[in-house]
Order: structure tokens, then sequence, then C-alpha cells
């Protein structure tokens, strides 16, 4: 038997690029994966650019305010792509039989929580990247001119999806796959308060107190304020910042609480419905 | 020769630490008992064989030995390590094929084994991945998608993937089901010759009687989440009065059925 030293770093990067690697093999050998990718940002991409060009010509004040509802549409896409990536991630270890596997090597959940996020960080930057693209030419209005903050805002939106993208995960590996269509949908729950397409003073009072309480808020009122009023606000993006590392936390929390739970209760061999 | 003396004071010394300790183990799901106050431990160089029906405890046994499943009660250590608080170290060192678990069907054979190649930290992947292969006879399809082999060349790709790391402790759960008896001998056969080799320590669930009785020293049984007998499958036979451990399966089995 080999005397082998017993101390197993509890953060090793080497983990992380091997399951790194197992979603890049999955997505390069599988190409309904890659065009999965850049169908939905496109698609919602077309049918909001131009709906928004129809209005552009005909309403004074959406003309001037043409870039408001295609970069929020670009924005929210990024938010969305990147829950449904991770969650997709995780999924794909249930529907591949592999979770055992998994759990039984020595990756640390803390390593799997990485790759997962950083697979579905890439994964947004391609599908809405590509929607993102597609907009220079079909309309002439690059959201990339918004500068360093259109960055900040990816990257906040980014990290609410991998908040929302975890609950989800958690959430299936709880209930099973009976719960999978929570994955498909559960961003959708957030929309409405996190005023992607209308200023926060649209809603009622009371449920600008739910607004103000959600990461994406901040983030859309910050951008309308660089498309409409030229201003970046910076305590807008600290808010969104703040918030994330919150939802964060808790989402990851969740989601290894409810690892702990599948083990107690036997789910991992038996995560179907 | 005293290197030689050495050598075997060392070996000696791993034979009689146990790897593997189970202390009061059970796992209750509300009034069902699966796994109800079990002990046993298993060393190094010993292959020890897990028997019983349907239902017996076996599989929920080695699901909490390999940390799959929280246990109700007891203590397991494997290669020294709490499975309950300090299970990493000792999962770098052990390994497992089930029937019930399958590698990403999408990935080449090739790309899985680099994917847990790098999970477990094995070093110089590439040519312990192309060893391997050709040990067990894997390397012209490695670049087959799993998905696409036949039930034998996914149990030796599921065999590949065990070995990778060179396990001290080994799990099988039913490692030859679904196997033709040439593949299922095969496989056996490089069970064998990777203990030898190695010195790992294999703990296997199995319903192949003829299975149990060629690879392993020594036989727990299991009935109702309890081990009722063990011993080599010679003393049981002997034991039990039978001519094979098959016909001391089917009584220890029919027992408690009719204690019931």
């Amino acid at each position: 038997m080999s005397a082998r030293a017993a101390s197993v770093p509890a953060f090793d990067w080497g983990r992380v690029d091997a399951m790194l690697r197992r979603h890049w093999y999955l997505v390069r050998g599988s190409w309904p994966r890659i065009v999965d990718l850049v169908y939905w940002p496109v698609v919602q991409m077309l049918v909001w650019g131009f709906l928004t060009q129809f209005m552009a010509t005909n309403s004074s004040w959406i003309a001037n305010a043409f870039g408001v509802l295609l970069a929020g549409m670009l924005l929210w896409d990024a938010c969305m792509r990147s829950q449904l990536s991770l969650a997709i991630c995780f999924l794909e270890e249930i529907w591949s039989r592999n979770l055992g596997h998994l759990f039984v090597s020595p990756l640390r959940p803390a390593e799997w929580i990485a790759a997962l996020m950083i697979v579905s960080g890439l994964r947004a930057v391609v599908g809405a990247g590509s929607a993102m693209l597609l907009c220079i030419p079909l309309y002439a209005y690059s959201i990339f001119d918004m500068g360093l903050p259109f960055i900040a805002f990816f990257l906040a939106l980014t990290m609410t999806g991998w908040a929302i993208g975890l609950a989800v995960s958690g959430f299936v590996m709880r209930q099973g796959m009976g719960a999978e269509n929570v994955v498909w949908g559960a961003t959708f729950l957030i929309a409405p308060v996190s005023c992607v397409y209308y200023p926060v003073e649209t809603l009622p009072g009371w449920l600008q107190w739910v607004a103000w309480s959600i990461p994406s808020t901040p983030v859309f009122e910050g951008m309308r304020g660089v498309i409409v009023d030229g201003v970046f606000k910076p305590e807008l993006l600290a808010a969104a910042t703040a918030l994330n590392a919150v939802y964060l936390a808790l989402g990851a929390w969740y989601f290894l609480a409810s690892c702990r739970k599948a083990r107690e209760r036997g789910q991992i061999l038996q995560t179907g419905e | 020769m005293p290197a030689r003396s050495a050598d075997r004071n060392a070996v000696a010394a791993e034979v009689a630490t146990p790897v593997v300790v189970v202390e009061g183990l059970a796992k209750h799901f509300g009034a069902v008992r699966a796994v109800d106050g079990v002990d046993f431990s298993v060393h190094a160089h010993e292959v020890v064989g897990l028997l019983g029906g349907n239902g017996a405890g076996k599989t929920t046994t080695i699901a909490m030995l390999l940390g799959l499943l929280i246990p109700t009660a007891g203590r397991i250590t494997v290669l020294g390590h709490d499975m309950r608080g300090d299970r990493w170290p000792a999962l770098a060192r052990m390994n497992f094929s089930s029937p019930y678990v399958d590698l990403p069907q999408r990935l080449t054979v090739r790309e899985n084994l680099r994917v847990y190649a790098g999970l477990y930290g094995v070093p110089d992947a590439a040519r312990r991945i192309a060893d391997l292969a050709a040990e067990l006879q894997v390397a012209e399809f490695l670049d087959r998608r799993a998905g696409k082999l036949s039930a034998g060349q996914k149990t030796r790709v599921a065999l590949a993937k065990a070995l990778l790391n060179a396990p001290d402790v080994l799990f099988l759960d039913e490692p030859t089901a679904s196997l033709d008896p040439d593949t299922a001998d095969w496989v056996r056969s490089r069970l064998v010759d990777y203990q030898r080799r190695s010195g790992a320590a294999i703990l296997l669930a199995s319903h192949n009687m003829g299975e149990v009785e060629r690879l392993c020293g020594r036989v727990l049984m299991m009935r109702e989440g309890r081990i009722v007998d063990q011993g080599s499958p010679q003393a049981l036979i002997e034991k039990y009065g039978r001519a094979t451990l098959e016909q001391v399966f089917l009584d220890i089995a029919r027992r408690g059925a009719r204690a019931a």
C-alpha cells in the first residue's frame, strides 16, 4: 500500500480546472449546446431590438432613450444567462448520473461552486456578448459605448445570476428532478421588481422597498443614469455589490446546506423524480 | 538480509492496522432501519465481501463509507480519518465503482479520465491514462463517447476511473453486474492483480457467490441491516454444513424470512 501524504489542500485550482474541463469537453462536443448558448440572447435581442426601433420612430420620449430598452434587455439577459448556465451545469451532473462520482472525489464544495461560477460567467459572456455584438450592425447601437460602467453592470448582474443559480440548484438537490422547472423560471421572479425597463419610482411605494433590496435594481437604475443622464452613480454600484455579496453568501450557504441534506437523505444516488 | 526484514515488518504493521474501521454504524430513514448497528474493520491487503439479499443494507453501508450518506449513528474511519469531519484526505486515497453511478455520457472516455485525474490530482495524467488504458484494454475506445460503449466496455472504463488514483481503499458495488461470464472473469482477474500489486484493501458488495469465493478472504453476511455472521468463505461453508457459499447465503436469507 502506498504511503502517500494525507494532506489535501483545502482549495486546489487543479480540481477547479478539472471541472472546467468537464464542461468545456461537454460544450465543444455538442452543437445543440453551442447553439443554445447564443440562441435565446439573440432571439430576445431581435424581438426587443425591432420593437424598440419601431417605437423609436413613433414616440418622442422613447426616441430619446432608444438605448434604455435595448440595454436593459441585453443586461437582463446577462443575469438570466448566468443563472441558467450555473443551474444547467449543475443539472448536467444529475442528468448524467455523475453526482456520486463527484461527491466521492476530493472535489471540495467551494471548488465546485468556483467552477460552476466560472463556467456560467464564461457562458454569459459568450451568450449575451454575441447578442450585444450583433446589435452593432443590426441597429447601429453599441452597449459598449457605456464604457467601464458597462463592465461593472455586467459583472454585478452576473453575480446576481450566480446567487440565484446556486439557490435553485440547492432547491433541485433537495426536491429532486421534479423541481427542475424552477431552474428555467427562477430569475423571472425578480424581473418585475428589478425595474429593467422602467424607473423604480414607477412601482408602488411599498414595492420600491422590495426593489431596493434586490441587487439587480440599483444596476438598472445606474444603467439608466449613464444612458439617459450621462451620469455614473458609484453609490448605486456599491449598493448592488454589497447586496450581491449578501445574496451570494446566502445562495452558497443554501447550496451547501442542500448538499448536506441530500447526503442525510440518501439522495445523491437517487437524484431523479 | 535486514532490508527484506524491514519490508516484512512494514507489511506486517500495515496488515495489523485496519484501514477501514466501522463502529456502531446505523442509518435510519424514518421508521426503516436500513443499517442497524454494524461493526467491522478491513485491513490492507485484504478483500472483504459484503453479502446479503436485496434490502439487507449493503449499498447503504457502502454509501456511508464513501461519504455519500451521513449515518444516523456510529463512526467510520478510513485510513485514519473520521469520515464525518475529516473525509477529504481519505477521499483522495480511495475510489469506487458502482452500477448506480455513471460517467458523463457525452464526454469521451479520455475526457472523462482526464477530468477525474484532475479531481484526484493524479500526476502525469496522460501517462497514467495511457498505462491504465493498455492494462484494462480500453485504449481502442479512449476517444469514443462513454454513452456509446457496451456494458462490458463501460465496466472496464469504470474500473479505469476507480484505479486512476491508485487507491489504497477500493469500494466496489456489484462490479460485474450485467457482464457476461468471460468479461466478468476478466474484471476479477484485474482486481486480483491490482490488489496483489498495490496491497490495497477492497470492500466488495456482490450477489455473485462464485465471485465472492474467488476474490474474498473474508465475508460479512448482512440481513435486515445487521451483520449476522462473518468469516472466510470456506469457514462459513463448513460452519453451516453446506457445499457452497450460495447455499450458506440462502440459509441465512431464509432463516431471516422465517423469523420475520
